[in-house]
């Protein structure tokens, strides 16, 4: 069991650039290709998220096609408000009164979310890092956003992490292998406490077993394809837009043949 | 045929007898005699044209959507984004033409810093070009407000609080520019008609001049020979060709491979990492919470770490007036330089190692200043700053000694092959 | 012919191709620009069907306050029998009577040009130049009309709709106003802007 939970750790996301609040950042490689995490994705927004958060500037009609899911099933499954048009903007009824007695702010819009942070990295390592606190006012804080003003909305999904003061982690060769021990094979192991933790990129957080009701992979992966759907969000255009972008290049590539031909023929004449 | 031809010549000439068009023709594009040793760096003039028509092209339909309201205008973007048709095409094509406006105008000031092609008789399409690249940082400067993101706002917070350094009148001329205390909707609508009329407009009418101007004297080239002083018994220079067809068809394939570049950067780079549309943006205008860097869009950073690295007081003024007198002085100074070159030769080909020199160390300090504003001052930094702004004026002000003093090479009397 | 010689017909043909390829990359780019001009998402969200309640409808009068579709007033009339009766009487003075021009979806084109013969559902839109008729139920004469058998009168440009919106022979307007799409999705809710096949 220790070996395996050793092995996990070596499996651990790699991380770059570090977070406001010192943490470094998960790297999240979006697919915008891939459908089918999109659309859990936004299945899971719809359900977890859209109490709280808008995606204001976008339709769900738009937001059906890119997806391709189809207008009736959108609406069937994915809206939970009667009223609501598949023309319409992606909002909630939560007023900005209520949300400020709540959460002592306005929930942010998520549409340019993953924009707004530069790439997907910073929500991703986020929805991954809540962790018990009971002294904030919902029990949760969070590693890259200290003293955060809101609850884990996916905690029965993930379960409760808890904070370590100290943590057991492998020991590395210079080329990058896990050392071990030469003569028992079994794998060298030290302690890293608080800021050590921090800083060579490894949570602190250790997840209470079977508080979730998801697997720690599984619940990476619905937090995968959230982030995927809101990266999705913040530019819907990109997939057409490099269709497109790359259908341009090929033509003026092929335009360039016959203009250079041609700027060759004049210059003959001066030359 | 011949009767189409004929009937065409007959209107030619009844509209000629009118409006000299087939006169102006000849003059700025059939027989307007370009040097035929000119190489790359005589491009960017042209790029400049496409850019700009891209420019007012996309421009005039941006405003087709856009809402220059302080409540309608971060949303309108969005609105041109996704909902309409090709609208996130437009939008982009206009954002990264801004950088390109500025990375093709940067590339041909340098082209007539190392020809010298504001020397004698050139001065005035200098002047002129200066004015031209003033009225579009005014441009820039105004569009970056208009998406109304929080960089936009805080940006514009900036740069118009630069007016308050202004001895005694400052403030309340601070107040009177904004229209308000603070950045609101009213700063917006002003800057709004600013970017898309009155700017435009002065931009338009200066371009003109700057060309007009430069069909009166003729090109400068590579070697600084002045082609008109040999021509053949028909009055041709023997070194120059008509800039129609053989520059503007002839070099079609190098304004492809331009717009090669600008679409490649269009389509799959338009956020340029944070550059071309910088990440703080992407939230509304915010006037309780400043984004954690503001740095402006990177082609006026040289002047901003101008600004910054003035932290001194001096004579009875504070620091931020000493600033605000050094980023527009740095942006002054270059329309006399056709007074301060004291050299006998134009080209850099023929100049001594002293102009050589300066004009490289010149290049080098404006670009560190480029990327010293785009990021945190600390002390070293605010230091390479100064280092920095000190060449800056120094290429300019010291080109008076270094030119007259330095051994220059001759200069051949006809273009050489 | 040496290689570095000017050759006029290559030049030409050159030419040629690059501005036929030139002119193709000109239409690539003009499309953005048109297409930017066609209703966006918005316009097509605000466009999408709408459902009417007609069951406050009396015999006789036009749906109050006047529904809109597309920002198009919408009129539904309950047409009372006496009105039915005199609709086809003198159809000579109709342009076109029975609706053969295509301002109707089909399950319209009959003699009453509406799915249910009590309710007429039109854009109330004159075919002339687009000003919106006024509904003159009243069968009895006017001062456009001495033989007036209720229909709407175009006050822009006087022309003449009967009251199934075919339009009056000898007037500006020409042709019959339009029946949007539209089907019954109860007996009190009509939804206009879809087919209901298409639903």
């Amino acid at each position: 069991m220790r070996f395996l939970k050793i092995f996990l750790l070596l499996l651990f996301p790699i991380t770059v650039a570090a977070s406001e609040a010192g943490f470094p950042l998960y790297e999240m490689v979006p697919d915008l290709r891939d459908k089918a995490s999109l659309q859990r994705g936004a299945k899971t927004f719809m359900n977890y998220c859209i109490g709280c958060h808008t995606l204001k500037y976008q339709r769900y009609k738009r937001t059906a096609e890119d997806l391709g899911i189809s207008e009736s099933l959108m609406l069937e499954h994915l809206v939970f408000d009667p009223n609501t048009r598949i023309g319409d903007l992606i909002v909630n009824p939560l007023s900005t009164d209520n949300a400020k007695s709540w959460f002592g702010a306005i929930p942010p819009d998520l549409t340019l979310y993953t924009k707004l942070k530069g790439s997907p990295n910073y929500l991703y390592t986020y929805l991954l890092t809540f962790y018990e606190d009971p002294s904030r006012p919902f029990g949760a804080n969070n590693l890259v956003y200290e003293n955060v003003g809101m609850p884990h909305a996916l905690l029965e999904l993930q379960g409760v992490q808890q904070r370590k003061d100290c943590k057991e982690v492998a020991r590395f060769n210079p080329n990058g292998s896990a050392m071990r021990n030469p003569v028992t094979f079994e794998y060298l192991t030290r302690t890293l406490c608080g800021d050590e933790l921090i800083e060579s990129g490894i949570s602190p957080l250790e997840l209470v077993q079977g508080s979730g009701e998801l697997s720690d992979e599984a619940y990476r992966k619905v937090i995968y394809d959230l982030t995927n759907f809101l990266y999705y969000m913040g530019d819907p255009s990109q997939l057409e837009r490099e269709r497109i972008g790359g259908w341009v290049l090929l033509f003026l590539a092929f335009f360039f043949v016959p203009a250079y031909l041609l700027g060759r023929e004049y210059k003959k004449a001066f030359h | 045929m011949s009767a189409i031809q004929e009937s065409f010549r007959n209107v030619m000439s009844w509209i000629d007898d009118r409006l000299p068009v087939t006169e102006a023709y000849e003059k700025h594009l059939a027989k307007y005699y370009a040097p035929k040793n000119l190489n790359l760096w005589y491009y960017f003039g042209i790029f400049a044209f496409v850019i700009l028509a891209n420019q007012l092209l996309t421009g005039i339909w941006l405003t087709m959507s856009y809402v220059p309201t302080g409540d309608g205008a971060f949303a309108s973007i969005e609105y041109i984004m996704r909902d309409v048709e090709y609208g996130w095409m437009l939008r982009y094509m206009h954002s990264t033409g801004a950088s390109a406006f500025f990375v093709v105008v940067y590339l041909h000031m340098f082209r007539g810093l190392m020809y010298g092609s504001y020397q004698n008789p050139r001065e005035l399409i200098w002047i002129l070009g200066m004015l031209v690249y003033v009225a579009l940082m005014a441009e820039g400067f105004f569009g970056y407000i208009l998406p109304w993101g929080n960089m936009s706002f805080w940006g514009g917070q900036v740069i118009v609080s630069l007016v308050g350094a202004i001895p005694i009148i400052g403030d309340s001329l601070a107040v009177w520019v904004r229209g308000d205390f603070n950045m609101s909707g009213v700063t917006l609508s002003r800057f709004f008609a600013l970017h898309v009329v009155l700017v435009p407009l002065l931009l338009l009418v200066l371009v003109v001049l700057h060309v007009l101007a430069l069909h009166e004297i003729g090109s400068n080239n590579p070697d600084g020979v002045d082609i008109k002083a040999k021509t053949d018994d028909q009055g041709k220079p023997l070194d120059g060709i008509p800039f129609h067809p053989y520059l503007t068809v002839g070099k079609l394939p190098q304004i492809i491979i331009f717009l090669f570049l600008f679409a490649a950067v269009i389509f799959f780079y338009p956020d340029g990492g944070g550059y071309l549309i910088e990440h703080p943006n992407y939230e509304p205008a915010n006037p309780l919470k400043t984004p954690e860097l503001i740095a402006p869009v990177w082609y006026y950073t040289p002047f901003y770490s101008m600004l910054r690295a003035a932290t001194y007081p001096l004579f009875g003024m504070d620091a931020k007036f000493w600033g605000m007198v050094t980023m527009f002085g740095a942006i002054v100074v270059p329309f006399i330089l056709p007074w301060l070159d004291k050299s006998p030769v134009k080209s850099i080909r023929y100049k001594g190692l002293g102009s050589k020199l300066f004009l490289a160390f010149f290049v080098i300090a404006f670009c560190i200043l480029g990327y010293l504003g785009t990021v945190h001052p600390t002390p070293v930094k605010t230091l390479m700053a100064q280092a920095c702004t000190a060449i800056y004026f120094s290429y300019f002000l010291l080109m008076p000694w270094y030119t007259s003093v330095e051994k220059t090479k001759p200069v051949p009397e006809r273009v050489p092959h | 012919m040496s290689d570095n010689e000017v050759n006029p017909a290559r030049r030409n043909f050159l030419l040629k191709v690059t501005g036929v390829v030139g002119a193709g990359g000109v239409a690539g780019l003009a499309v953005p620009f048109v297409g930017s001009w066609n209703p966006s998402a918005k316009a097509l969200a605000a466009g999408a069907p709408v459902k009417i309640d007609i069951s406050k409808l009396s015999v006789g009068e036009i749906l109050g306050p006047i529904p809109a579709w597309r920002d198009k007033p919408i009129f539904i009339v309950k047409r009372s029998e006496q009105m039915l009766e005199k609709l086809n009487a003198k159809n000579e003075r109709l342009a076109d009577p029975s609706s053969e021009r295509v301002q109707q979806p089909t399950y319209a084109k009959n003699e009453t040009r509406s799915i249910r013969p009590d309710v007429l559902v039109l854009v109330g839109l004159c075919t002339h130049l687009s000003c919106s008729p006024k509904f003159r139920p009243a069968i009895a004469p006017q001062e456009f009309d001495p033989e007036w058998v209720g229909g709407f009168y175009c006050p822009c440009h006087g022309s003449k709709f009967d009251l199934a919106g075919r339009v009056y022979a000898g007037v500006p307007a020409p042709s019959n106003l339009e029946v949007p799409p539209h089907f019954y999705e109860s007996d009190e809710v009509v939804v206009i802007g879809i087919d209901e096949e298409v639903v």
